[in-house]
């Protein structure tokens, strides 16, 4: 007797403690995906309700897919993904290789590097904007400070030419941190002994980087990668602070090309066709990946 | 330095490394001091050329952020003179403060959202976490990646439905909407990191608890949640971050009662264009919560932003 009043069983636990989580996602998450995909097949808009729906098949997808002006956002975003990457990549794993040296106060100034990235891309993104001005902004008063131009020759924000390098710097200034910290937990990760066995071998000091440093922070590096990826995919509030998606449409990722299609031009069916392709292109995108890393971990 | 090693670098790559990094950090910094900076100087001293770095001090900006004002006649300035410290500071433009601006309701709901998500995200997080951690759950594997991978949809495409949803619920534009939205996001990543603090903790502590006559319930609250508070702790922080920060959603779906402070900041307009002072200040009073915490808590921090992305 005493024993069958000493509460729930596991199973019950269990099901009472992952269903609310359940139930949320189920209702935030899964339920508008299905509804996006839905509404994807249809005319519908969202700012006139009282207009019949119809469902137009794969018109919307047929659309997308033939249109121009959608692969040069593409374009824009994966200009945005490969840069920003690049620049992370290099200047993260720099900056933790030297981290890693150990010098003295090094958690401190880490933790100094890491507060862009704990910021409101929106907020931070705004000020930025005052950074970038032509004349009196302080960007363009270094650079020229250095380079001897005249501070209003060139406007960051304003030039076709400029505008997507000034989004890619400041994502760059924001999350090179990241790619900091995910390197600096692969170079601590490396054990002692093998950098001593190294030495017993007579083996040099860039050919112990090139040997073991390298393919061991790989893993870690590669990881770091595919957040940044992911993340700057769905880059939305940094760059429609800075630049609107402008000038012209240079800018224009697919995120913010999105809004103007669901919010302002209130195209729901064909945004939410929209939104569907670049899920499955990130999904996709991010599983042919995550196989590759999987075959470097295994070395 | 006791005893030599192959793998202490020396002094001399130590005084490089720190140097560089020390260089980094300074630069990394700028623009962050130029906010604070901006936001005590008048808007004369803001857009001046070259910018200036020495200038006399003022709460201008922090007066702007807080008011609104509107231009007064000369009878009327003449008749009542400034009481206080701020009508002083808005005489100067033959203005007179109207009343109080909207930037600190913004800044209550961007509290009342974010603490509200955290804590929800927390509650049921942790209870889903244990429940994943100590006992079979059917496709608990691929559960948990589905659960992650919702996080890879843009915020817009996600933001379409919700949209149409909370219109119907009429949840737009209200604390529980956003609320619930943010908790939504937030809890893939809370289970997952949880999950992984939880595992760390010996199944053995539960096990002596059970046979000493604790429920299951019990074991979990008196035992398992105590041990797991540094790692409840952290990934609270995460979720606070995500939320106070967050704009996608938040330009979307709200515009008025729940509207949060990253999309109001940058609408705040002064005289012929952006308050830039008064945006600055309004930026400084968001991020500098943030930026103490960063550094105040900074050994879970940091460890729980590789931790979170490493495992596994």
């Amino acid at each position: 007797m005493a024993r069958r009043i000493k509460g729930l069983s596991d199973r019950a636990i269990a099901w009472i403690f992952v269903a609310p989580t359940i139930f949320l996602l189920l209702a935030i998450n899964i339920f508008p995906l299905i509804w996006t995909i839905n509404l994807s097949f249809t005319n519908f808009r969202a700012n006139r309700l009282n207009r019949e729906v119809d469902y137009v098949g794969l018109r919307n997808y047929e659309r997308i897919l033939t249109d121009t002006d959608i692969w040069l956002n593409m374009q824009a975003t994966a200009h945005f993904l490969f840069w920003t990457i690049f620049f992370q990549v290099l200047i993260g794993f720099t900056l933790a290789y030297l981290i890693n040296k150990k010098f003295k106060g090094n958690d401190l100034w880490t933790t100094i590097i890491v507060l862009p990235m704990m910021l409101s891309p929106a907020v931070v993104g705004n000020f930025w904007k005052f950074l970038y001005q032509p004349q009196i902004g302080l960007f363009n008063y270094i650079v020229a400070f250095f380079t001897g131009k005249d501070p209003s020759s060139f406007e960051m924000l304003g030039s076709v030419d400029l505008a997507p390098w000034s989004i890619v710097i400041v994502d760059t200034w924001m999350w090179t941190p990241f790619v900091m910290l995910i390197c600096l937990a692969g170079l601590r990760s490396i054990p002692d002994y093998i950098y001593e066995a190294a030495e017993i071998d007579r083996a040099s000091k860039l050919r112990q980087f090139f040997t073991i440093t390298i393919p061991m922070v790989l893993p870690f590096l590669m990881l770091a990668v595919l957040f940044r990826g992911i993340e700057n995919f769905k880059m939305f509030d940094l760059v429609v602070q800075l630049t609107g998606g402008g000038p012209g449409s240079t800018t224009e990722l697919t995120s913010i090309n999105l809004k103007r299609e669901a919010f302002e031009k209130w195209r729901t069916g064909y945004a939410s066709a929209y939104a569907i392709i670049l899920f499955v292109t990130v999904f996709g995108l991010a599983s042919i990946y995550v196989k590759a890393l999987n075959k470097v971990k295994e070395r | 330095m006791s005893s030599f090693s192959v793998t202490e670098p020396s002094k001399r790559s130590k005084w490089f490394a720190g140097t560089l990094v020390i260089v980094y950090a300074l630069i990394t910094m700028v623009p962050l001091a130029w906010i604070m900076l901006t936001g005590f100087k008048s808007p004369a001293d803001a857009i001046s050329y070259p910018p200036k770095v020495l200038f006399e001090p003022t709460l201008e900006g922090y007066v702007n952020l807080f008011t609104t004002r509107t231009r007064q006649t000369d009878e009327f300035l003449a008749a009542n003179p400034p009481e206080t410290w701020y009508e002083e500071i808005v005489r100067q433009y033959d203005m007179v403060i109207a009343g109080p601006s909207k930037f600190g309701e913004r800044f209550l709901n961007s509290v009342i959202i974010g603490f509200g998500s955290t804590f929800l995200s927390i509650f049921l997080g942790t209870l889903a976490a244990y429940a994943f951690s100590r006992f079979k759950i059917p496709l608990a594997d691929d559960l948990l990646f589905f659960i992650l991978s919702t996080r890879m949809m843009p915020p817009i495409a996600v933001a379409i439905p919700i949209f149409l949803m909370y219109r119907q619920l009429g949840l737009s534009d209200t604390h529980l909407g956003m609320i619930l939205l943010y908790t939504a996001v937030n809890i893939s990543l809370a289970v997952w990191l949880l999950k992984g603090f939880i595992d760390e903790i010996p199944r053995e502590y539960e096990e002596a608890a059970l046979i000493d006559g604790y429920t299951r319930f019990q074991a979990f609250y008196k035992v398992v949640l105590p041990q797991a508070a540094t790692g409840i702790a952290s990934t609270a922080i995460f979720c606070l971050i995500f939320a106070w920060n967050e704009y996608a959603f938040a330009v979307l779906l709200t515009s008025g009662t729940a509207q949060t402070a990253p999309p109001f900041i940058p609408t705040i307009i002064g005289v012929g264009g952006l308050d830039w002072p008064a945006v600055a200040a309004g930026a400084t009073i968001f991020l500098l919560p943030v930026m103490i915490f960063t550094v105040a808590l900074r050994k879970h921090l940091l460890r729980g932003i590789t931790f979170g992305a490493v495992r596994k």
